[in-house]
Parts: C-alpha cells; sequence; structure tokens
C-alpha cells in the first residue's frame, strides 16, 4: 500500500484531467513573491492522515504576513505524529456543495466498486448508510452511461455541468486502471455555479504492482528498523513487547504472536522469514531483531521443504556475530530436522521440536 | 476421490525451469502427480525432471492434452502466463506466485469466469489430495490420505495444522490453499461446497486469518449450505489495526477485518473455533468419539 499525499495525488489528477485548483508546492516561504499568489489562499499541511483540518493542518491566509506566519507555526506542529516536509497553496475555491467520489476496490465481489455520495467534505465512514451509493464496476469495461447518468442526477447538479461530471468520472476510471490504484476518492468535490473542483484527493497505491510505476517510491514506514527491514525484503512489524519473533510464512508467525499472548507474553515483533532457508537471510532477520532489544529471542520455523540444517547453521552464523546478551530460543521443523536441533544444541541455543514448548519455554524465560 | 483434480488430471508447470518450478514439479510427481509437460518461453526442448519443455502453452497442450496448470512465473508476468493457460483450453490454474498486482487478478478472474476456468491462488500452496495428486508446494511429509478435507488462506500454518491432524493419526481428503491475497481465485465459499459433496470427506477444517470478510462470508455459508462439522482456527488475535502482517489481504482496517469478528461469527454458525493450532487434532478426535 503506498499512500499519496495530496499534492502527489493532485498531480496525478492533473494528469488525468481530474480538475484541481491553481496551487504550489511549498517548502517554505523563500522565494515566493506574494504578487503570483490569489489571496484568499488556503495553506495545507502535507500529511498522510485524514481530519488534518479539524488539527489547524489547513488554513485560510489572506496575504503574505499571514502566510508567512502561519507557514512558521504549522513547520513546527505535528499532526497524528507527522511533521509536514511540505504544504500545498491553493486559490480558494467558495462553493455551495460538497460532494464526494470513490473508487475502490471490493474485496469480497472481488470487484472495483463506484461510491458517491452527497454528503461530502466529512469522512465516508461518519455517513449515514443511505445516503451512501455503490455501483459495481466491470475492470474491462468502459464507465457505463447509466451510472454516470444515476451520479448526475443524484448530485442534483445543474444541467450544464453534466458532462463535466461525466468527463471526471472517466478519468477517474482511467487513473483507477491506469496507476493500480486501490483507492481513489475526491472528498470533497466542490461545486460552484457550474463549475466542479476537486478539493483534496486520496490515492492508494497497490505496492505489488510498482514494478509498473516506476515513479511512485514505495512506502517504507516511519519506524527505522521497519524500513531496513523493507530494504532487506524481510516482513517485518515493531510491535511493543520483549519478546523477539521470527518465523517462517505470514499465517505461521501471527499464530506465534497469538500463543505468547496467550500465555501471557508480550510479542515484540512480526518478522517473517518467507520460505528460505538462506543462512544469509536468516542471520539479517536475527541481527534486526537483535537491534530491537527483545528479552528473548523465539525463532519458529515449520519448513516442510526448508533445509533445517541449514536454517540452523544461519542461527548459529548471526548468534556468533551478535554475541546477544538475550536467550535464543529455537523452534526446528523441516528437511534433516534432527541434525539442524543437534547442531544448536551443541551449541548451547535451546532447541524444539513442538511449537508449544518452544513458545512456553520463550514466555517463561522472560517472566522468570 | 479429491476435490478439483482426479486421475485424468494432466499437469503443466509455468515456469518449470526456474528454481521453484524445478524444485516443486519434482516434488509433485513424488506425490504421484501426472506432470506431462513444462512451458518456459525460449526454453523449447529442455528436459526437466524427465519432463518436457515447451516455449508454448498452447503447443505445449496440443502434444501433450495438459488440462490443468501450475504457474511459478515471476508476478511481473503472471498475468500473461494465466491469460496464455486460459486461451489455450487449461480449465484448472493454480497460481502459487506472491505478489501478483490486485487489478491483474481481478481482470485475470473475469476472462477466466468467461471461459470456465477456476482459477486457484495467487500466493497460495496450492491443492494436494494424498493418493491423487498434488499442484502446488504443500509438503509431502505432512500429507497422508484421510477423510478431513483442509482449507486455508496461510502457507506454514496450513502445513503445521494439517501435520497435526497426520501425526494424531488421521488424514487428508484435499488440502486446498486459496492464498492470504485480497483478491483470490477461489475463495472459502467455493471449497466448503466443494467438501459438502465431496462423499470422502467427512469433516471439514478451516484456516483463516485477519482482514476482509472471507471468513464472515464463509460462516453464512456454513450456516444454509453446509452440514459436515466445521472445524476453525483464526491466526490473527493479536495483531494490531492498520498493520499488515506479511500477506497483503491481512490488515485490520477500522472495524473490519478483526479475528474478534470472524470468530463470533462462525460461532454463530456452528463452527468449533480452536484457540490454538494444537486444539484442532483435539477437536476432530472428539467428533470421532462421539
Amino acid at each position: 500500500m503506498v499512500n499519496l499525499l495530496e499534492y502527489q495525488g493532485k498531480a496525478l489528477f492533473n494528469r488525468y484531467g481530474i480538475p484541481i485548483p491553481e496551487g504550489l508546492l511549498l517548502i517554505n516561504k523563500a522565494g515566493i513573491k506574494d504578487e503570483i499568489i490569489h489571496y484568499p489562499a488556503v495553506l495545507k499541511a502535507q500529511v498522510p492522515i485524514g481530519h488534518r483540518g479539524t488539527s489547524g493542518g489547513v488554513q485560510t491566509v489572506k496575504n503574505g504576513a499571514e502566510l508567512a506566519e502561519k507557514l512558521n507555526s504549522m513547520q513546527k506542529a505535528s499532526f497524528g505524529g507527522f511533521t509536514p516536509k511540505a504544504f500545498l497553496l491553493e486559490r480558494l475555491v467558495k462553493h455551495d456543495k460538497e460532494l464526494y467520489l470513490s473508487i475502490t476496490l471490493d474485496r469480497s465481489k472481488r470487484s472495483p466498486v463506484l461510491i458517491a455520495s452527497q454528503s461530502g467534505g466529512v469522512n465516508i465512514e461518519d455517513v449515514p448508510k443511505e445516503e451512501i451509493n455503490t455501483f459495481t464496476l466491470n475492470q474491462l469495461e468502459d464507465l457505463p452511461i447509466k451510472i454516470k447518468q444515476q451520479i448526475f442526477a443524484l448530485f442534483d447538479i445543474k444541467e450544464v455541468s453534466r458532462f463535466g461530471l461525466y468527463n471526471l468520472l472517466d478519468s477517474m476510471w482511467s487513473l483507477y486502471k491506469g496507476e493500480d490504484a486501490e483507492l481513489v476518492e475526491i472528498n470533497p468535490l466542490a461545486v460552484s455555479d457550474d463549475i466542479l473542483t476537486a478539493l483534496d484527493s486520496k490515492i492508494i497505491i497497490d505496492d505489488d504492482a510498482l514494478f509498473r510505476h516506476p515513479y511512485i517510491k514505495p512506502d517504507l514506514g516511519t519506524n527505522p528498523l521497519e524500513i531496513k527491514a523493507k530494504k532487506e525484503g524481510i516482513s517485518f512489524v515493531k510491535l511493543d513487547g520483549d519478546i523477539g519473533i521470527i518465523a517462517n510464512g505470514a499465517g505461521l508467525t501471527m499464530s506465534t504472536i497469538d500463543q505468547i499472548a496467550l500465555l501471557g507474553g508480550k510479542p515484540g515483533d512480526f518478522l517473517d522469514l518467507g520460505g528460505t532457508d538462506d543462512p544469509e537471510k536468516v542471520s539479517k532477520a536475527i541481527s534486526l531483531v537483535y537491534e530491537s532489544k527483545p528479552a528473548v529471542l523465539l525463532i519458529n520455523i515449520f519448513g516442510g521443504v526448508t533445509k533445517a540444517d541449514t536454517v540452523a547453521e544461519g542461527i548459529l552464523l548471526a548468534i556468533k556475530k551478535e554475541k546477544p546478551a538475550f536467550k535464543v530460543v529455537v523452534r526446528l521443523r523441516g528437511f534433516n530436522e534432527e541434525k539442524g536441533r543437534n547442531l544448536l544444541r551443541e551449541n548451547g541455543v535451546e532447541a524444539f521440536t513442538d511449537m508449544t514448548e518452544a513458545i512456553h519455554a520463550a514466555v517463561t524465560s522472560v517472566k522468570s | 476421490m479429491a476435490i478439483f483434480i482426479d486421475k485424468n488430471t494432466r499437469v503443466l508447470v509455468q515456469g518449470i525451469t526456474g528454481h521453484q518450478g524445478t524444485f516443486h514439479s519434482k516434488a509433485m510427481m513424488d506425490f504421484g502427480t501426472n506432470i506431462v509437460a513444462g512451458v518456459t518461453p525460449g526454453k523449447n526442448g529442455v528436459v526437466v525432471n524427465g519432463v518436457k519443455v515447451y516455449n508454448d502453452v498452447k503447443t505445449a497442450v496440443d502434444e501433450t492434452g495438459a488440462n490443468a496448470s501450475v504457474v511459478f512465473v515471476p508476478a511481473q508476468f503472471t498475468k500473461d502466463a494465466v491469460l496464455e493457460a486460459i486461451n489455450a483450453g487449461i480449465k484448472l490454474i493454480v497460481v502459487v506466485t506472491e505478489h501478483v498486482p490486485s487489478h491483474d487478478m481481478v481482470e485475470l478472474l473475469l476472462y477466466a469466469k468467461r471461459n470456465g476456468v477456476t482459477v486457484i491462488g495467487p500466493n497460495c500452496p496450492g491443492i494436494a489430495s494424498p493418493g491423487v495428486g498434488k499442484l502446488g508446494i504443500t509438503p509431502n511429509s505432512v500429507l497422508k490420505p484421510g477423510k478431513i478435507g483442509v482449507v486455508s488462506r496461510s502457507g506454514t500454518l496450513t502445513y503445521e495444522i494439517v501435520n497435526y491432524i497426520t501425526e494424531n493419526g488421521m488424514g487428508e481428503s484435499t488440502v486446498l490453499g486459496i492464498g492470504g491475497d485480497k483478491v483470490p481465485g477461489t475463495t472459502f465459499t467455493d471449497v466448503l461446497g466443494m467438501f459438502e459433496k465431496d462423499k470422502d470427506t467427512s469433516a471439514i477444517v478451516m484456516v483463516g486469518e485477519i482482514g476482509g470478510s472471507a471468513e464472515e462470508e464463509a460462516a453464512e455459508f456454513i450456516k444454509k449450505n453446509v452440514s459436515k462439522p466445521v472445524f476453525a482456527y483464526i491466526a490473527g488475535v493479536y495483531a494490531p489495526p492498520g498493520k499488515r502482517m506479511g500477506h497483503a489481504g491481512a490488515i485490520i482496517s477500522g472495524e473490519a477485518g478483526t479475528a474478534e469478528s470472524k470468530i463470533s461469527a462462525f460461532k454463530k454458525a456452528g463452527v468449533s473455533v480452536a484457540a490454538l493450532p494444537s486444539e484442532i487434532p483435539v477437536l476432530l478426535k472428539n467428533l470421532y468419539k462421539t
């Protein structure tokens, strides 16, 4: 999932022909001549969260002095834990109506759906169900005229805006398909007289499709360890507890976390090795968890085809390198598992056959 | 008997010359699967594990009568590979590859439906029916012929649970991994319907995880359509919201997709829910005692 910032989304809106207010992207006020700005203007902090308006992340400015002052205070502020690195300064669009439009992937229908509502400008989750209209789309077809007509009627806008709306809907659909979007949202869509303008953008791109979109950078998150893991191609999520976890497969890793928590332990991370027996990767994963300083490290490998002795070698390699101050508990199943477990035990690492026993050993070692 | 496959299934492996394709085609053959051809563009005439490799699926189908395919090609080329198989008349396609873009899957499934093709996966261990054959990557060592039908969104966790079943003296009719992605070709409800009809399956084990609403939909389906006993395990009870737990589909967003919601839906549908993977064989044994 790559969550685009408003200005990145609006650049795509512009490219696909969705009308947006004229605006400038600012880092700071240096070099900005007041005569090129249409005051009053709207200053918007570029942060990846909703509701930034309620916490002062969207403010109207009437002149250059006000812009400098508000820019200065926003640069120091934090919005949902994010300090803005860029700002969008846009012409204030006077409007008499705010509408909602989005296209998203409906997992249970396995199809894209178009969502339209007359109640724009608020979080769509807060809009009553009867005010939300959903249309299932066929990925292989153009947007049917029937759907466009229905949305036009629903929005109750002037006849002169009819084709503007139709074009906008077609553009959204092209953007959704062309950019491998999981969500394209315009909220609000402002209506002023006969003009439609997308005042905000929210776009999420499928990160599995980034090979087709080399200009969109993957979202690495904010946690330094998570960023490092992503660069190594390891699936890692930092959690709050003190029991480090490495397992193979997403389901098995989640299940390991659950069982630790059930026994009263506190899981410290989610680290899915995937189906690897590459000792180097095992070793890198251990170093990563090592950096998060757990009280104990539990490694849970169920390898049907994984070479268990090679995994054991990787574990020992990492232990030799990092000389961890904490205990390492290993559950190892797979090809040559007996050999793997013996290798570990010979080197002073606790090795188990059964998952429950290993988890128990890890949790008790922290408690005692 | 098994679901999806039988003794007449003639399997083609797309991407057979790659590391995964070569390794797993051997394992599938060891399991008794009739692998008749491999396809890798540009590798015509190469022989892998005694199987002839073709440049394209159409020629392979014409010469060998292949009617099912297992896809190991990289994610960037998976859509083209599956379309090629559909166009060549293959009716059952198992996609093992992970990281296939969601839009590619949505498009593929529309083509597949139009052509009466079943797609399983992507990002899945596929089908394994002990005594019949295997189209996928479930380790042979955990499988044993028996009466339990297993369907799962997970990989290794399924092997773990199947291993528990096998080690406790029971066996499996079919083990089917539908994959952990957002847009799976085959869903829980598809498989539940088939297990219900399959006379060689007497009980069903479902392995679910957080994210989406597939388990809730399965629970609804079970209430109306499944008379056989169903057991379930859900992973991700303690997963934090908003974080993707490995699988593309395993993410809790807002209220949706929590383990709590899934477990409660299952319980309402009369499904016995195990708190631990190791409880599954215990619940199954209780069933056979009564």
